[in-house]
Formats: C-alpha cells, sequence, structure tokens
C-alpha cells in the first residue's frame, strides 16, 4: 500500500504533465510538417537550438520570455534549412534532419564555448514564472493541442495540409501552392520544436546543458506516430509517455530489479503500437519530394 | 544546383564533425615538459570532472614542472582515439585520458608509441607505458552518506523534515555509479547501525546510457520526487545531470550534495558538501612524478589517505567557492549563503565525520566496493 500512494499521488500527476509538455509540443510541430509531406526527424537539433537560444537571450537581455520567443522564432529560422533542402532542392529528407540534428549537438556546444566559455553547462539564467503549479509553458502547450486541431481539421489551410501530404499533384491540379504551403508547414514545426526545448531550459530549469533533450525530440517523433499523427493522439501518446516516466523515476528502489523499471515505458509503446492502437498510416506523400510537371 | 546543395550538406555535416576537435593545428614547440590532455564529455566548464584535471594541469604549469598543456574536446567518443593518436605523434611527453569511456582508446594508442607516457583516469589500461588513475569513490561516498544520515535526524539546519530519508541520484546505471551508491547506502547504514537511527535512502538512476550524465530536465523529476517521499538531502553522482538537483533543492529550500569537484557555490546554501574526487591532484602527482624521474605505470589508487577522495571543508567556505566568487560566477549574497550554511553544520558532526574518515584509513570500518563484489 505504501508503494501504492508513493507512486500515484498528486506529484506524480504533476510530475506527468510536466515530462509530457516538450513531447507533445514538438509532436504537434512534427505533425504539421509530416502532414504536409515532409519528414521531419530534426525535432530533435530543433529543440536543442531551442533550449540554447532560450537560455543565451535569457541571460543578455535577463527576460525569459524575450528567450521564450526568441527560441521560437530561431527554431522557426533552423527549420528554414530543412525546408530550403527538402522542398526547394528535393534532397532526401532523413539526410537532411539528421545533418540538423549533427549541426545543433555541435553548434551548441561551439556557441557555449563562444559565449559563456564554457563546453559542459551555462551558467543559471531568469527561468519562466510559475503560473499556478506550472509553468506558463505547459499551459501553451495545451493550447496549441487545441488550436493545432482546429487548424488542421477545421481550415482551408488544413485541408491543403493534409491534401498535399497525401497527393499533391492533385493538389497542385486545383491551383493549391504546395511549395509554399510546406515551407510554412516546415517553419511552423521548428518554431514549436524551439519552444518546446526553451520549455526544457527556461521552464522546467534555468540553464542550458550540452545534449539536454536526451533524445525528446525522437520520443516525441514517436508520439507523433503513436497518436496517427494528430494533435490529441499525440496529447495522449504524450501524456502516457510522461506517465510512465514518472512512475519509472518512483519505482526505482523497490524490490523489482531497476533494468525492468526503466524498461516500462517502452514496453508499453512496443505493446499499443503493436496491438492497441491499430495501424498507424503515414500520409501518403511522406517524403517524396514534390517535383512540379513530373509525376512519379 | 542540386550539387551545390549537396555539397553545402556535406560542408554543414562536416563542420559540425570539427566543432570540438578545433586546434589540431596548434601544436607548441617550447621547450620543457609537454602534456597533452583529452577530455570526456562535458568538457572544458563542467564544473567536475574535466576542469579539475585542467586545475591540476594548471597548477603544475604554475609551478614551472610543464612548459605548456593542451586539451582536447572530443565531440563524440569516436574521437577521443583520434584526438589521443594526434597528441601522441606530435611529441607529448604524456597524454592525458579522462574517463572510463577512453579505455580501449588508450589501450590501442598506448600500444602504438611505447615510447610516450599515457595516464588515463577512472579506468585501468595495463600496458608498461600507462599510468591508472582510479579513485576510491566509495570511500568519500562512505562518507558523504554518514553524513547525510547525521544531519537528517537532527534539526540544525532549516527545512530539514521530521523523515529521515535521504536520497541518491545517480547518472548512467553503470558498476562506476553503484560504487558510489553502495558506498552512500553503506555509509547510512552505518550510522543507523552505531547511533541506532533508522535512516532509509532512494536511489534513482537517470537511464542506461550516456546521455543520463546530460540530462538535468530528468535529474529534476528525480531529485523532486524523492524529497516528495521525504528525502531532504540527496547526493548525486551524474555529471550535468545534477544541475537538475541543484535546481529541486533551491525550489524545494532542500539541500543536496556534489560530486567529482567542490560544488557547494552551484547552488549557493543549498549544497551541503561536495564528494571531490581529487583528479587534480592525480593529474598533478603524475607530471612531478615524470619531472622527478620516477612515473611509474600500473593502478594508482587515491582515497581518502591520500586526499584523492575527500568532503569539501565542513566547517567553511572552500577554496573553490571563494574563487568562484572573485572570477564573479557567483554574488556576494550567495558566498554569504554559503557560508552561513557551513555554519549551521553542528561541530560533533564534524569531529565525528573525521574519526569515521581515520577508522577508514586506519582499516576500522572497510567499505564495500561494487567493483571488487561484481
Amino acid at each position: 500500500m505504501d508503494i501504492l500512494t508513493q507512486i500515484f499521488n498528486l506529484q506524480t500527476l504533476y510530475a506527468t504533465i510536466r515530462m509530457a509538455t516538450p513531447l507533445v509540443i514538438a509532436a504537434i510541430g512534427g505533425i504539421f510538417c509530416e502532414r504536409s509531406g515532409i519528414i521531419n526527424i530534426a525535432l530533435e537539433g530543433m529543440m536543442l537550438m531551442g533550449a540554447f537560444i532560450a537560455v543565451l537571450i535569457s541571460y543578455f537581455t535577463g527576460s525569459p520570455w524575450l528567450g521564450l520567443i526568441g527560441a521560437t522564432v530561431f527554431g522557426g529560422v533552423f527549420a528554414v534549412i530543412h525546408a530550403f533542402v527538402s522542398i526547394k532542392y528535393h534532397a532526401d529528407q532523413v539526410v537532411s534532419g539528421v545533418a540538423l540534428n549533427m549541426l545543433a549537438a555541435g553548434g551548441t556546444v561551439f556557441l557555449l564555448n563562444v559565449f559563456f566559455n564554457t563546453s559542459g553547462t551555462s551558467p543559471a539564467v531568469n527561468s519562466l514564472p510559475y503560473w499556478g503549479p506550472f509553468k506558463p509553458t505547459v499551459y501553451f502547450g495545451l493550447l496549441f493541442v487545441l488550436v493545432a486541431h482546429y487548424v488542421i481539421f477545421h481550415t482551408t489551410f488544413g485541408l491543403r495540409v493534409r491534401s498535399i501530404g497525401e497527393h499533391p499533384h492533385a493538389a497542385d491540379s486545383v491551383g493549391i501552392n504546395v511549395e509554399l504551403t510546406r515551407y510554412i508547414c516546415v517553419i511552423i514545426s521548428g518554431m514549436l520544436a524551439g519552444f518546446a526545448g526553451a520549455h526544457l531550459s527556461l521552464g522546467v530549469l534555468n540553464i542550458f546543458r550540452e545534449g539536454m533533450t536526451a533524445g525528446r525530440g525522437f520520443i516525441a517523433l514517436a508520439a507523433m506516430i503513436f497518436g496517427k499523427w494528430t494533435p490529441f493522439g499525440a496529447l495522449g501518446a504524450g501524456l502516457l509517455f510522461g506517465f510512465f516516466q514518472a512512475v519509472q523515476i518512483r519505482l526505482q528502489g523497490f524490490a523489482i530489479p531497476s533494468e525492468f523499471v526503466q524498461m516500462i515505458p517502452y514496453i508499453f509503446t512496443v505493446v499499443a503500437l503493436a496491438g492497441v492502437i491499430g495501424r498507424a498510416t503515414p500520409p501518403a506523400a511522406i517524403g517524396k519530394p514534390f517535383k512540379k510537371n513530373n509525376r512519379s | 544546383m542540386k550539387k551545390t546543395i549537396l555539397m553545402l550538406l556535406v560542408l554543414l555535416m562536416l563542420t559540425s564533425l570539427l566543432v570540438g576537435c578545433g586546434g589540431e593545428e596548434e601544436v607548441t614547440t617550447e621547450e620543457g615538459l609537454k602534456v597533452g590532455i583529452v577530455l570526456s564529455s562535458g568538457g572544458k566548464g563542467d564544473m567536475s570532472f574535466n576542469d579539475s584535471a585542467l586545475r591540476g594541469l594548471e597548477r603544475a604549469k604554475e609551478d614551472g614542472l610543464i612548459a605548456d598543456f593542451q586539451y582536447m574536446e572530443p565531440r563524440e567518443t569516436a574521437e577521443a582515439e583520434r584526438n589521443l593518436r594526434f597528441l601522441a605523434s606530435n611529441n607529448f611527453d604524456l597524454v592525458i585520458g579522462v574517463g572510463f569511456m577512453q579505455e580501449d582508446d588508450i589501450a590501442l594508442v598506448s600500444s602504438e608509441f611505447p615510447e610516450t607516457k599515457f595516464a588515463i583516469i577512472d579506468a585501468v589500461v595495463e600496458n608498461d607505458n600507462v599510468a591508472s588513475l582510479v579513485f576510491a569513490e566509495h570511500e568519500g561516498s562512505f562518507l558523504a552518506g554518514a553524513f547525510a544520515a547525521l544531519m537528517t535526524t537532527r534539526n540544525e539546519l532549516d527545512g530539514i523534515k521530521e523523515d529521515t530519508v535521504v536520497g541518491f541520484l545517480g547518472g548512467m546505471d553503470m558498476p562506476l555509479i553503484r560504487k558510489f551508491e553502495l558506498g552512500y547506502t553503506s555509509g547510512v547504514d552505518y550510522i543507523n547501525e552505531v547511533k541506532g537511527t533508522d535512516v532509509s535512502y532512494r536511489v534513482a538512476y537517470a537511464g542506461s546510457s550516456p546521455a543520463a550524465f546530460n540530462d538535468p530536465a530528468t535529474g529534476q523529476e528525480i531529485a523532486l520526487s524523492q524529497y516528495d517521499a521525504g528525502a531532504d538531502i540527496i547526493y548525486h553522482a551524474s555529471g550535468g545531470t545534477g544541475g537538475g538537483l541543484f535546481r529541486a533543492a533551491q525550489s524545494r529550500g532542500l539541500y543536496a550534495i556534489g560530486v567529482d569537484s567542490d560544488q557547494d557555490w552551484v547552488a549557493s546554501g543549498n549544497v551541503l558538501t561536495s564528494m571531490q574526487k581529487r583528479v587534480d591532484n592525480s593529474v598533478y602527482d603524475t607530471v612531478l612524478a615524470i619531472t622527478e624521474d620516477r612515473f611509474e605505470a600500473g593502478i594508482q589508487v587515491y582515497g581518502l589517505e591520500s586526499a584523492g577522495v575527500a568532503l569539501s571543508p565542513l566547517d567553511r567556505v572552500g577554496v573553490t567557492v571563494e574563487e568562484a566568487y572573485e572570477m564573479g560566477n557567483i554574488s556576494e549574497e550567495d558566498l554569504a549563503r554559503v557560508k552561513d550554511m557551513k555554519e549551521m553544520i553542528p561541530q560533533d558532526i564534524i569531529d565525528e565525520i573525521e574519526e569515521i574518515r581515520e577508522k577508514i584509513i586506519s582499516g576500522d570500518i572497510v567499505v564495500p566496493d561494487y567493483m571488487s563484489q561484481n
């Protein structure tokens, strides 16, 4: 009984929400990108960049809010590279994503050296204030879910995004600007990933640490797939991952072997993917470069 | 056009690879002993392991033992081997590898350059030209555990709760970190045994890959969960992940114990003490041994007796904290907070810890070593 009350209490719920937030926000970014037909495995790198820029701006201006805005904007700018390479030049989207991840990993360490003369942890900066039990970024995350759902499923823009992800040539034939729409989607995904990164460095913490996203960008991708490319699905998946992470932390040190405990979130992911949620079908045109007048 | 973009991409990737191993051309040509060092992940400015090693070399340079030293920061573990080979082939007299991750690299490169002297920190490489500098972390952690257990049963410090629980935050779940954990929990058990107290501990690891040393967000969640479970003092052996512990300690007004280097200043007033691995001393000693022509290959254990491991001062502000103040890393208020906190640590506990230290050195207390048990 003691174990149960230690694991299932209000603090666990709070921890779940805190840990789900960056996953959900980045996953929504992934949804925009992939719904338009562009694979985005660079979420991790975009988050990392966002986390760094947020701390950098907060350090120099003293304002975490400017840091949050700056991280969001810069996330979008960083994503332009991905958009440019994969939309304009039809390059392999996975290769471009990997390159961005490497650029972010090396680039942030390089910039840490330039600005703070260290390659490990940045100095502590002003972080976002609490709004009730959580940081503002948590509420924004929930807002993003609602807005993204509305935009994707209830607006003309959303319909266009979905159509170019399924059949860009058909969309093109009815006059939709495929390339422009894809640019917008990739940039939105970068902005959301940058925001998610800022949540980690300025919301959860008040420092930047080399490699601090620690794979969350990839887990966000999993949440996106798990949630079948829908915002509410991503929210559910993110909360599930966050919950198992919170439980995992609390279960460690009890009689169960820690290796097994640490496996729990992943086991549930595999089980859920294999049986519970059914087939996860990606947008039909995903990963295929769009070449006007050149159907294949 | 497509080719241009491809070239750009390749360039992008190359630059990102090059970051971190810059300065390969800057080879010093001065006379005297030249020391090269390849840092571990975290690099310069980790406020921990690497900084400690560099401090040892700085001191050796100030004391005129070496003409100059060069450090390299491999961005990924695969690069360490190349960095080591670069240093060895550029006639550095001593090449140091920091961290267990470089064990295989040092083993390989040291057999390629039998004339060069090597040292590895935190691992054992059995070559005739390699000194393996290892630390008795379990002994230092034992002191940390005994200290935490003594403090949590008292009420001298603000915020200490009724529950007698202490915590341990590990980085990557691996034998070396288990060694810290076992030493720490043995220290708690020892106090329970001699004092008749009932202090329990919560233990959690951030993960099972090296990324678990760079994940302060998870570190903070673990720390909060342990504080929620009644812990008021948490010891960590988790590298950069510990940044999350310090943040949690600050937000809850509770306490942490630092590791590797003196971290008492990182969250001023919330870090009671630090279990220091004096990597600087071991590096300095090795350099000194070379200048005095008595370099020895093989395992060299730095324990409590040789001050290879030690708790940072309990009764006063340590040198590192003062340095941090002088360098502008912390404010005057921060310094005052550390001072106030240290003054609240009761003298009888300080004496007791000193007594335990002596007992470990004399062999009256035998601290279990996870590495030799498994």
